[in-house]
């Protein structure tokens, strides 16, 4: 399904001609793992130049929505990249940030290795040439994760962590950036400057964003389209049509709403 | 052959290195411990080192079901069953049935049962005993052969699969949407691991090979901040105490594998220093 990404040295920000994704169309999508029905019947439409948020409660099915969208887990249903002229396309380009890292935090591996293995072909083992660790470190400032090039994978903070793969997740620039609750564990600076790093993304390259998030503040703030997750997609359209919807209330009950809405109070 | 022997002579005039058996096992060691010491980073990174302890015992059922077969090489029988063995292990591991630990310890148990099974059959297994501590003094010239081709495609495979192996270690799906195919990369990684373990078992030991894989990448983890450092300090690990253990079981007329290893376990106590130190 994807193209493969693994090019070595080759200059990335230029996006492809070819290969421009319009939308992102799903269609009774399902998903049964061990005899559960994780996702049923979804329907949405992610579209380019939109940042599409995913809310819902704990277990919802969020990322395992981000998981059948990346190809990571079986589905039914159909899922379609559509260009502009309504074409489908076959290799798209995603960039993700998942939900969680599980390694060992001890490895002597720095951000540096681990951005640079994602970059070249020339084995980290062997060092990594003056011209990858320019490379290496453009990127990281893309997501103002500079000043962690040395430090160890494993002493990272959570949000750190998570800046530096969203740093990785814009090399190649992607078609479709997939953020699993890039949120979570990230101080209030820091998540504002994530979110509009990504927003201006959006504007300046016309990426399509996928989001999962639980900052219900911030998606209002943010989000150009909200989806509605509970097993299925109960709802999606634009953040006040959701937030004030009679589905909305029953996932997150009345006092979710009052935090939304006094949100939006103290913005203006 | 003798070109080396006398190129040894010549660059290294030490009293044990007189016999030729001294001079193929020391050959032995410089051939095969770097690759062990590039291999083990990742084991060691990738928490897998009950897996490599688990191959190196399977190597005993390889050898059982080689002779049941009638294959005439212990060689041969090891190496094609150890593949197996890590190839059936990485599948299992996918369909996410048990733990890893689960499985692997499943499947070492009923193999490492099953070899003792075959070579124990009339109450012959002391003669397979030398395979549990190995005998370093049996190199021939034509182990040494197949060790250069290991090592020479071991690091070649390394060059290439490294950075890819690297990411899907430390994420499999972000390493799947950069375009890894993952599942060939822990194949892969797990067969060259089975080659090198059974290529090394005749001269170090069922008992002992898993040390030398991990206790030089153990070590280095602990003198290490990056993977250039980490891959240096654990081949420079492995080859010193390679080195050291040989001409150590020579002067102390001990087993080879067990100096070696002992050797390797000194290095890491002091790595254990030099990361306080480190720390300080
Ligand atoms: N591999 C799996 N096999 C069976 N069930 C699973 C599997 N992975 C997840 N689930 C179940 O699917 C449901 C949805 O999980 P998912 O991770 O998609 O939730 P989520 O919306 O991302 O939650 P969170 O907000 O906590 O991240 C959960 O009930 C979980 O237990
Ligand atoms: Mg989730």
């Amino acid at each position: 399904m994807q193209k493969n990404l693994f090019h070595p040295g080759r200059r990335y920000l230029q996006p492809d001609p070819m290969c421009r994704l319009c939308h992102i169309d799903l269609n009774g999508v399902g998903v049964v793992r061990g005899g559960q029905t994780l996702l049923r019947d979804v329907n949405l439409h992610i579209h380019c130049g939109q940042m599409t948020v995913l809310i819902g409660q704990n277990g919802a099915g969020k990322t395992t929505l981000v998981r059948a969208l990346l190809g990571e887990v079986a589905h039914t249903g159909s899922i379609r990249h559509i260009n502009e002229q309504g074409v489908d396309i076959h290799h798209l380009r995603t960039g993700y940030v998942p939900q969680h890292l599980q390694f060992d935090r001890e490895m002597p591996v720095t951000v540096e290795d681990f951005v640079a293995a994602a970059f070249t072909r020339r084995p980290v083992w062997t060092g990594i040439s003056k011209a990858t660790r320019e490379e290496v470190r453009e990127a990281l400032a893309q997501a103002e994760a500079q000043d962690l090039m040395r430090t160890p994978l494993g002493r990272c903070s959570g949000g750190e962590l998570q800046r530096v793969l969203l740093a990785l997740a814009l090399r190649p620039l992607p078609d479709l950036l997939v953020l699993d609750e890039p949120v979570s564990g990230v101080d209030q600076r820091g998540l504002k400057l994530f979110l509009d790093t990504v927003s201006g993304l959006k504007k300046s390259h016309h990426l399509a964003i996928l989001l999962v998030s639980h900052d219900l503040n911030l998606v209002r703030e943010y989000a150009d389209q909200v989806a509605l997750v509970d097993g299925t997609i109960l709802l999606q359209g634009p953040p006040d049509y959701v937030f004030a919807s009679p589905e909305f209330d029953r996932v997150f009950g009345e006092r979710d709403r009052d935090t939304a809405s006094l949100g939006e109070e103290a913005e203006a | 052959m003798n070109g080396i022997y006398a190129f040894l002579d010549a660059v290294l005039p030490i009293a044990a290195l007189r016999f030729s058996f001294m001079k193929n096992a020391f050959c032995a060691i410089i051939l095969l411990t770097p690759l062990l010491g590039l291999l083990g980073t990742m084991a060691v990174n990738q928490q897998m080192a009950f897996f490599s302890d688990a191959l190196g015992h399977s190597a005993l059922t390889g050898i059982g079901l080689g002779i049941l077969l009638g294959v005439s090489s212990d060689l041969v029988s090891m190496l094609v069953f150890g593949i197996l063995w890590a190839v059936l292990i990485s599948l299992i591991k996918h369909t996410g049935w048990a733990s890893t630990d689960t499985v692997i310890s499943v499947f070492s148990s009923t193999s490492v049962a099953l070899g003792l099974l075959i070579l124990s059959r009339g109450g012959s297994f002391a003669k397979y005993s030398t395979l549990l501590i190995g005998d370093v003094l049996a190199v021939t010239p034509r182990d040494l052969l197949y060790l250069l081709i290991a090592l020479i495609a071991g690091v070649a495979l390394w060059f290439v699969l490294y950075n890819r192996l690297l990411l899907t270690g430390i994420n499999a799906s972000l390493a799947r949407s950069r375009g890894v195919h993952t599942r060939w990369m822990e194949i892969a990684f797990m067969v060259m691991v089975a080659v090198a373990v059974m290529l090394a078992i005749r001269w170090v030991g069922v008992m002992l090979i898993n040390a030398l894989l991990i206790l030089p990448a153990a070590a280095g983890r602990n003198l290490a901040s990056n993977s250039r450092q980490h891959a240096a300090w654990s081949v420079g690990i492995a080859m010193v105490s390679g080195v050291a253990g040989l001409f150590a079981s020579y002067a102390f007329d001990t087993s080879a594998g067990a100096a070696i290893v002992l050797c390797a376990a000194i290095c890491y106590a002091l790595s254990l220093l030099g990361r306080v130190w480190r720390k300080n």
